[in-house]
């Protein structure tokens, strides 16, 4: 799997962080997407899935 | 998983979208037909009074699937066609050009519907915004110089002063709160926002309500405000709030009450469900009826309800989120804020337009509130979680 995010999208709502906060985490200063690991294990899919469905943005997509 | 053999989704946008694909994504290989009333290949509707509107983003971006995601969803999409009628015990759906949908689980999306003002229909130079095509006609009116007068002074209403004014336009926002965003926000934060607006050159005209519009002929000369006051305009947009889309359902047996009224498991009959912004359901939690007009609830809530369609049982209890972004503000709103709560800065200072606010309720935290500090609100969400059925 593997993740790719859209800085210029991302709204910085961080909803990411919530479904999957070993893979994504938001900038200090403007809470943009920061993304851990653009490779995650197949362990972390389900939750990678549900982030990307989350983002209100729609800056999250998932290359298999 | 199984579930029904054929769901109808009633809503082509944000929520309506999101069911099929958390169906899809739990494994429903059931038969899904999507019904739009839109032309138009779903869309998201956030960047309409922002990017769209601006003109930074070409329409083509504001799509929520490129084409080859929808089709991979293996859905039947009918657009173009708009629901008019529902028998809830068949389960079948009239549309306005004659289709009979029949399924075994209708999910009903249709959204909202803007309210307008006495007199509004026809008359030229004035606009709501809620579509694609509203965001495109009023872009098409946003000359440069040309009098802008935004009547409504919620999220919606500030947003589209905000774009306008950075456009070049001369706007003034009116509404009969005392600043921007006042009911969403309290007295605090909306004094900033008002702080802001003043400093980019907007015009505030609030704290009286709009009658109604001036006209020469069909085209619209001014907004009249109760005081008899009228505010001179080339151009008007009135974002005063918009109704749930339930007229199609009047005689459905349905209850209807500001939205489709569902139980906590956002059914509102068996095997009728409703999602997003027309949905009105039963908050386990908070213990009463609530809608949420917030993108975010749209796919959370599509989410939920494609998990009970294929027999979960859960409850759905989201803690709201909304974002709004005005000149260089972003305001991440996590929670419940009622105008009344205690409003403390934990992080940050107003006057850096930097922070984060935290709202209390008789004692408990109800919603925290950041302004351009994204990340710290999100990681104080936490402390919402505990709120009990006080609200």
């Amino acid at each position: 799997m593997k993740v790719v995010v859209d800085e210029e999208k991302c709204v910085a709502a961080g909803q990411c962080v919530v479904a999957a906060m070993d893979v994504f985490d938001q900038r200090d200063e403007d809470g943009i997407v920061v993304l851990l690991n653009e490779n995650p294990p197949p362990e972390l899919a389900g939750e990678v899935r549900e982030a990307a469905a989350v983002c209100p943005a729609l800056a999250i997509s998932i290359e298999d | 998983m199984t579930g029904p053999a054929r769901v109808l989704v009633v809503g082509a946008s944000a929520a309506g979208l999101s069911t099929v694909e958390a169906l899809r994504r739990k494994g429903y290989a059931g038969e899904v037909v999507v019904l739009g009333a839109e032309p138009h290949a779903p869309y998201d509707r956030p960047p309409l009074s922002k990017q769209v509107l601006s003109g930074a983003w070409e329409p083509d971006r504001a799509a929520l699937r490129t084409l080859e995601a929808l089709s991979a969803l293996d859905a039947d999409l009918v657009l173009g066609d708009s629901a008019v009628a529902l028998d809830p015990v068949t389960r079948t759906v009239r549309t306005a050009s004659g289709r009979e949908l029949r399924a075994d689980a209708v999910v009903i999306a249709t959204g909202l519907r803007p309210r307008t003002l006495p007199g509004q229909e026809g008359l030229a130079g004035v606009h709501v915004l809620r579509t694609l095509d509203d965001a495109l006609a009023l872009r098409r009116n946003l000359s440069d110089g040309a009098r802008l007068v935004v009547v409504g002074e919620g999220v919606l209403g500030a947003e589209i002063t905000a774009t306008a004014r950075m456009l070049g336009l001369d706007v003034t926002m009116t509404g009969p709160q005392p600043a921007p965003m006042a009911l969403q926000v309290g007295p605090l934060v909306s004094a900033a926002l008002a702080a802001l607006h003043h400093e980019r050159g907007v015009r505030l005209r609030l704290g009286d309500g709009v009658v109604g519009l001036t006209a020469e002929g069909t085209r619209v000369t001014g907004v009249r405000l109760g005081t008899g006051e009228v505010l001179p305009a080339d151009v008007v947009v009135v974002a005063i709030g918009a109704f749930p889309a339930t007229e199609w359902l009047a005689g459905s047996g349905l209850c209807l009450e500001n939205g489709v009224v569902c139980d906590t498991r956002c059914r509102a009959a068996d095997g009728i469900y409703a999602v997003g912004d027309v949905s009105r359901w039963h908050h386990e939690r908070l213990g009463r009826l609530v809608r949420l007009e917030n993108r975010t609830n749209a796919t959370a809530q599509a989410t939920a309800v494609a998990g009970v369609i294929l027999g979960a049982d859960e409850p759905y209890v989201p803690v709201p989120y909304f974002w709004t972004d005005q000149f260089d503000a972003k305001l991440q709103v996590h929670g419940f804020l009622p105008v009344d709560a205690d409003v403390d800065v934990v992080e940050g200072e107003v006057a850096a337009r930097r922070f984060v606010a935290r709202y209390r309720s008789g004692g408990v935290v109800t919603g925290v509130l950041g302004w351009n500090m994204p990340k710290q609100a999100r990681l104080r969400r936490a402390e919402i979680d505990d709120v009990p059925a006080l609200l």
